[in-house]
């Protein structure tokens, strides 16, 4: 039977290994990333062609759009990585779920902004009680939530899990909001904007938006394993592994 | 159930602190025609929504106290070590905070309802929605204030924990007064609240144990 | 469950130790109990003596070791029901008398067979403040009338974290006396404290923590 993959992933879960590897992918990840970003921007904004209703504004989708994807997939991840945390009780999953909130908080947060941004110039208010925008933004608050749990624990890896569990009470949340929103939207009044009908997008549209979110994915690899490098140091900083490599530091 | 007795007769001893929430949402609600202005029209059609955050925002004022004392007096270490199930023990402590801080809130829910010129048809529907959203509230929030349990400074952090969780449960609440004061039927927010509240009832005391024992590291 | 025959502790530990924010706060630790014994838990402030307490309560898990109650794995509910831990924070209600505060530790843990609430307050010196509000008596009394839960409650296993403090003189011979009476009845204990502690009934296993 093929069990060197639970056995290399079992591997891979302790610190140091986990730290050497990451190390090694980051600046391929970062690397990656930031092509992918510049052909996926020079696509969008240079070589697709302006929309037919919204002319050129529309170009911000290629922001907007990825981040509202990395948004949700970081919640993910950070759930999945809170429940290993939690049941298996791996030191790992826990400095990834809390690495990974500040950095999906952040797309959130640039994904209303994107959005708010695109929603004056089309619909002409910066903000509207449109049920993706309303899940968004509580969406933003569970991700707040969580970093600040994290925080107020004196002793960092109660407060990891601590943390982890509220963020696997967020994921029964996130459907329930959206329903509820949807519901409650549709009663008060129809709302009068709707987001782009799912009208087909021209192939030159939407390769640079595949392109973008491929980047994001990349920025967010690179982004979490800079993030659970320094914080795997600083949890394990009593251990030898980690007084290796700050000898090799000054060494150096 | 020992638990629900002695918190009850707790929450006597200190009646005074029974009072604090309902008085917050007594003064809350007189201050929106303050601010709004007291034209009756204006303040009708606010009026359900006025009255469910307010209740809301009073239970959030008291949930902070739900498990901060008997934290700190060493009582929640001897419930952890009894040889009861923790979650059965933990529901009680919820509904007693419930009946002591809740209940008071529903009672006076018709006169804040009146301050603001709800149509009285709608109160019984006010009403219904409370008894269903409050015990909602307790429940979750009891999950969240034992997340809480093992830090310091928790008042803003509950606030923004809850958020998200009680978003829903507004909606709900205040789209079935909204309904019922269009005269169109309000049945099915309800209903959804209290299929809401069933699953909290089974669910949220053992996420409150398993969240206490991850608090308190255990 | 296998019955606790004589060849099972009552609690085994085999290479406990604990670590916080990576710092270790005992080091391993092997000692096991049987039942009718004593045994001391002594170290200095610091020396992670309540920090074991609490992991033999199961309220705090070990970072390595074993910890085995009767044989088998100790987790929270394996014992609970058995052990009756006794902390710094006592688990008083101040609002409450000491009579309703012994009434609930009943309700929660059951009671031994022919034990009276007012009988242990009693026999803990408290005779005549049973209805006083805990918040009004000392500290001193307040240990009493935690105390007096231990005459209550049934458990194979006390666990009790610095019973010595803030008790007077009669107070200490009023532990060592329910100490002596729980030996004697084939149960076991573990006590912490930094004080001397004299003891009666044979000398006691000890358990010495450093920093």
């Amino acid at each position: 039977m093929a069990n060197w993959i639970p056995l290399w992933l079992h591997k891979l879960s302790s610190p140091p290994v986990f730290y050497g590897f990451a190390g090694k992918l980051r600046p391929w990840a970062i690397a990656l990333a930031l092509i992918l970003g510049v052909a996926a921007l020079y696509g969008g904004l240079v070589l697709a062609p302006p929309d037919y209703q919204q002319g050129d504004d529309y170009r911000i989708i290629f922001i907007h759009v990825p981040c509202a994807w990395m948004s949700l997939f970081i919640y993910g991840v950070m759930g999945i990585a809170a429940f290993i945390a939690l049941v298996w009780r791996i030191k790992l999953a826990e400095v990834v779920a809390m690495a990974s909130a500040p950095i999906g908080a952040s797309f959130t947060f640039i994904t209303l902004v994107t959005g708010s941004l695109w929603g004056e110039r089309m619909w002409g208010t910066w903000w509207t009680w449109d049920a993706r925008l309303t899940s968004e933004l509580v969406l933003l608050f569970l991700y707040l939530g969580v970093i600040g749990l994290y925080h107020s624990f004196e002793d960092r890896r109660q407060g990891a899990r601590t943390a982890a569990f509220l963020a696997l009470i967020g994921i029964v949340n996130v459907p329930i909001v959206h329903f509820s929103v949807n519901w409650w939207n549709t009663l008060h009044q129809g709302s009068t904007i709707r987001l782009l009908g799912p009208s087909s997008i021209a192939p030159s549209m939407i390769w640079p938006l595949l392109t973008m979110m491929a980047a994001t994915k990349c920025y967010y690899v690179a982004s979490l394993f800079g993030r659970t490098r320094t914080d795997l140091l600083a949890l394990e900083s009593g251990k030898d592994w980690v007084r290796h490599i700050a000898e090799n530091e000054v060494a150096r | 159930m020992a638990v629900l007795r002695r918190d009850l007769t707790l929450a006597w001893r200190q009646r005074g602190d029974m009072v604090l929430p309902v008085l917050y949402a007594l003064i809350v609600t007189s201050l929106f025609p303050f601010a709004l202005g007291p034209e009756d029209a204006l303040l009708r059609r606010i009026a359900g929504g006025v009255v469910l955050v307010t209740m809301l925002l009073a239970m959030l004022l008291a949930l902070d106290a739900m498990f901060r004392s008997d934290i700190e007096d060493g009582s929640l270490e001897q419930l952890m070590l009894a040889p009861q199930p923790l979650a059965l023990m933990l529901g009680m402590k919820i509904l007693a905070h419930w009946l002591a801080t809740a209940v008071p809130l529903i009672v006076i829910a018709p006169l804040l309802a009146g301050m603001l010129h709800l149509p009285s048809p709608v109160i019984p529907v006010l009403l219904l929605a409370l008894l269903l959203a409050t015990p909602l509230l307790s429940l979750v929030g009891g999950v969240l204030v034992a997340l809480t349990a093992g830090t310091r400074r928790s008042g803003m952090l509950l606030a923004l924990m809850l958020l998200p969780l009680c978003v829903p449960v507004v909606i709900f609440a205040a789209g079935a007064l909204a309904a019922a004061q269009e005269g169109l039927p309000w049945i099915a927010p309800i209903a959804w609240l209290g299929a809401a509240l069933v699953m909290a009832v089974v669910l949220a005391p053992l996420a409150c144990a398993a969240a206490l024992r991850i608090a308190l590291d255990s | 469950m296998t019955p606790a025959t004589p060849a099972t502790p009552l609690l085994e530990a085999r290479a406990l130790s604990f670590h916080r924010q990576d710092e270790p706060v005992f080091g391993p630790l092997d000692f096991r109990l049987d039942a009718g014994e004593l045994t001391l838990i002594e170290g200095d402030n610091g020396s992670g003596k309540t920090t074991l307490m609490r992991i033999l309560t199961g309220l705090l898990r070990p970072e390595e070791g074993e910890l085995l109650w009767r044989g088998e794995p100790l987790s929270w509910d394996r014992c609970s029901g058995e052990v009756v831990f006794l902390g710094h924070q006592l688990g008083l209600k101040s609002e409450l008398s000491p009579r309703e505060n012994l009434r609930f530790a009943i309700g929660l843990h059951g009671s031994r067979e022919h034990s009276q609430v007012d009988d242990a307050l009693a026999r803990v010196g408290l005779a005549g403040f049973e209805n006083e509000p805990v918040r009004k008596l000392s500290a001193g009394q307040k240990k009493r009338v935690a105390l007096a839960r231990l005459l209550l409650i049934p458990a194979a296993l006390w666990l009790l974290d610095e019973p010595y403090a803030n008790l007077d003189r009669t107070g200490i011979e009023l532990v060592n006396g329910l100490l002596e009476a729980h030996i004697a009845h084939g149960g076991a204990a573990l006590v912490t404290s930094h004080g001397a502690v004299q003891f009666h009934g044979g000398e006691p296993q000890r358990i010495r923590l450093h920093d």
